[in-house]
């Protein structure tokens, strides 16, 4: 019975194993690989061992980079995420009027390619005849721009809240479905008020809910690409070719041509992002622990 | 951030994929190309046109109609044109192609710039046994000179770009100014239009290193040189770009001279209603302000680039392109004749001035009244090809390129390109440029010289 059952696991298994090797592993490897070569334009590829990682290492576009998306983790991750439960515990609340319809609204600009959401905030912060310049124009105050070196980090943080508010409150919201409801039941018997309910049962029900927005966030900010790549079209003075690891990798490799320089930074990135989720979720997972 | 389904892992995973794609398997450096190493007769030519064959052709013109003109004169000739969005996208595919050794067209259109860096990694096909170095006659010398190089004809002149100056009569004339003949005027021009209409004189943009080569090379500069094999010039931080760049740095102080990024949003809208009162431009850019700046039709004309000396008559090409064999192609002859008949035979190459605004480069269709003649009421009138035209006899032959001119481009953007849009200090960025492309240069194991 038993050698059967394994058996019949392997067989379900290996189908996942074989994709997961071809597209997964397979490319690591040979990333990992390539990040151990020097190409050269006279000459062609040696073998230089970590020399790819010292210089991304030593690299100060590679930490300016790294510095912006830090910066953009410690301040857009806890706005977005604030919204978001606040979003979801009014929604749960039962209180708001056509809930569902809101629901849908708020939830829609996830369903907007991040591209076509750059590209219309890009119309929008546009520095002579944007929109809000427009508004600003017509109160007869001064308009900030938008796109300069200094603000294109801070509009960026507000596309991206914009774009996954809405999708990390339906998976908090998910999380508030869940919670049975004789809890509800039980605390209002007891006397509490929905504000009570909210900090002390729907918080705490939330937090592996939480923990996952926050894990999937730090992930999304280390790797953020497709908006300060489209900027770069719109305010290609503001956004370099380094604004965040991400997309310095993309232009060593396609602009450069340096590709084992850009495999070398693509594995530095991937490792710092391993870091930050493990330490992040041992940490929570700490705390998480009853006294 | 799209991508937050994946695991902490599979982050790096997805970036080094995609560098993987273009990583393909192994680096190309020598091509298996069955490519004649002497002269092809004519008989070998009329052969393989009346071989069924289709070719491969990467683009980025909508150029239909001339590869119809082709297959109507050689119906055995099937052409699969792709089109590409960009130029700068056609060589991301095409070094991606090349490297994966799968999927490289035929034929491919190449910008002038871009040809030593393919000649560099030898992926075009030298044209001289097919016949390519008796079309010279053909063409305008600066432009041919620009695919002639060390020893070979890598590509046939397709677009050129001679530069003069798009500028605002109505705003020139509010401010009582003429054209400026030279840059000493320009200066003074740009002061008088500041001050008695709120307008730049123009906008000098800071991610657009081919506009500043162009003043480079008007002025007397070539700073970039290159021998074919491991030796590279490269003195940006010369005389003579200093002297281009500390005129523009003092523009830009006094507040006379815009410097916001172009072919941005902002920048059409800047066009459209009067921001910048000219674009020093090339030939390539009548046409498009036309579509850019509709509103302000018949307010515009057009005159020559103003001079470092009076009396001087002197221009700078921006832009251009030609279209190469591929070095891999299984169909050189027909690859050649393609080319070759796009960009020689007159029906196509007036097509392609008038109908795709392409600056012609033959000598032929310079001179063709049907192409000359045309007068362009955005510019209230005046024949604005014919003017072009004859700038082109006056551009500047020293421009040269080095193989390596997407890294030149990207270490433009982050020092002077920087600089100009901060209103730094451009002559302490020009050095900072030189640094990079020479350290780079280094690095990639050239000579340099």
């Amino acid at each position: 019975m038993r050698a059967g059952q394994t058996r019949t696991a392997w067989i379900l298994v290996i189908p996942f194993l074989v994709v997961f090797t071809a597209f997964f592993i397979v490319p690591l490897g040979y990333s990992a690989y390539l990040s151990m070569f020097t190409s050269k334009l006279v000459g062609g590829e040696v073998f230089s061992g970590f020399d790819n990682y010292t210089r991304a290492l030593h690299d100060p576009a590679f930490w300016a980079g790294m510095r912006r998306v830090v910066i953009f983790l410690l301040v857009q991750v806890p706005i977005m995420l604030g919204f978001s439960i606040a979003l979801a515990l009014a929604l749960d609340s039962g209180r708001v009027r056509g809930g569902r319809v809101v629901r849908m609204l708020i939830f829609v600009p996830y369903a907007v390619p991040s591209v076509v959401a750059t590209l219309m905030w890009g119309y929008l912060y546009g520095v002579d005849n944007g929109l809000i310049t427009q508004l600003f124009d017509k109160a007869g105050l001064d308009a900030p721009n938008l796109l300069s070196e200094h603000t294109v980090l801070g509009s960026t943080m507000n596309i991206v809240c914009w774009e996954f508010i809405g999708y990390n409150m339906i998976v908090l919201y998910a999380a508030l479905r869940t919670i049975p409801n004789e809890i509800y039941e039980a605390a209002e018997v007891d006397g509490a008020g929905q504000w009570r309910i909210a900090l002390r049962i729907k918080l705490p029900a939330l937090r592996p809910a939480i923990l996952l927005t926050v894990i999937f966030s730090i992930i999304g900010s280390f790797q953020l690409f497709n908006e300060p790549n489209l900027l770069f079209n719109i305010a290609p003075d503001a956004v370099g070719t380094d604004f965040t690891p991400n997309l310095y990798a993309y232009n060593v490799a396609f602009k450069n041509q340096e590709i084992n320089y850009a495999a070398a930074i693509a594995f530095l990135l991937g490792m710092v992002i391993m870091i930050v989720s493990f330490a992040v979720q041992i940490a929570a997972n700490r705390k998480g622990r009853p006294a | 951030m799209r991508r937050l389904r994946t695991s902490a892992m599979a982050a790096g995973a997805l970036a080094l994929s995609v560098t993987l794609v273009a990583a393909g398997c192994g680096s190309s450096k020598d091509t298996d190309k069955p490519a004649a190493s002497k002269a092809v007769s004519q008989a070998e030519i009329d052969a393989a046109m009346d071989t069924p064959t289709t070719l491969d052709f990467w683009t980025w013109v909508p150029i239909k109609d001339e590869i119809k003109l082709f297959e109507q004169k050689y119906p055995k000739i099937k052409v699969n044109v792709i089109n590409n969005a960009d130029a700068s996208q056609q060589y991301v595919k095409l070094r991606a192609a090349l490297k994966a050794r799968k999927g490289v067209p035929d034929v491919a259109q190449i910008g002038y710039d871009r040809i030593p860096s393919f000649t560099q990694t030898k992926s075009l096909l030298d044209l001289t046994p097919y016949g390519g170095a008796n079309l010279k006659s053909q063409y305008v010398e600066g432009i041919w000179s620009q695919v002639e190089q060390n020893g070979g004809v890598w590509a046939i002149p397709q677009d050129s770009g001679p530069v003069a100056t798009l500028y605002r009569n109505d705003i020139f004339k509010k401010a009582g100014v003429e054209s400026p003949k030279t840059w000493a005027n320009f200066g003074a021009a740009a002061q008088k239009i500041k001050s008695q209409t709120g307008a730049y004189i123009t906008n000098l943009p800071g991610n657009d290193m081919p506009q500043l080569l162009a003043y480079f090379s008007q002025a007397g500069a070539s700073p970039f040189s290159y021998d074919g094999k491991q030796t590279v010039g490269v003195s940006v931080d010369s005389e003579i770009p200093q002297k281009v760049v500390g005129y523009w740095q003092d523009l830009i102080s006094k507040g006379l001279v815009s410097t916001d990024p172009d072919f941005t949003d902002a920048w059409y809208q800047g066009l459209s209603r009067g921001k910048y009162a000219s674009w020093l431009t090339a030939a390539w850019g009548p046409v498009f302000l036309q579509g850019t700046a509709k509103n302000t039709s018949g307010k515009w004309s057009v005159a020559g680039l103003p001079q470092w000396a009076a009396g001087q008559n002197v221009s700078a090409n921006w832009g251009g392109s030609s279209d190469a064999v591929m070095a891999g192609s299984q169909h050189p002859i027909q690859a050649y004749m393609l080319a070759k008949f796009i960009n020689g035979d007159p029906a196509s190459t007036l097509k392609l001035a008038n109908d795709q605004f392409l600056f012609p480069t033959t000598k032929a269709t310079l001179a063709d009244p049907k192409f000359t003649d045309a007068k362009a009421p955005f510019y209230g009138g005046q024949q604005v090809n014919k003017f072009f035209a004859d700038v082109t006899g006056t551009v500047a032959q020293n421009q040269q390129w080095l193989p390596f001119m997407d890294y030149a481009n990207s270490s433009f953007d982050e020092t002077l390109g920087k600089a100009i849009s901060d209103h730094g200090d451009l002559k302490a960025a020009l050095t900072a440029w030189q640094k990079k492309l020479v350290d780079y240069a280094k690095q990639q194991g050239f000579t340099v010289k």
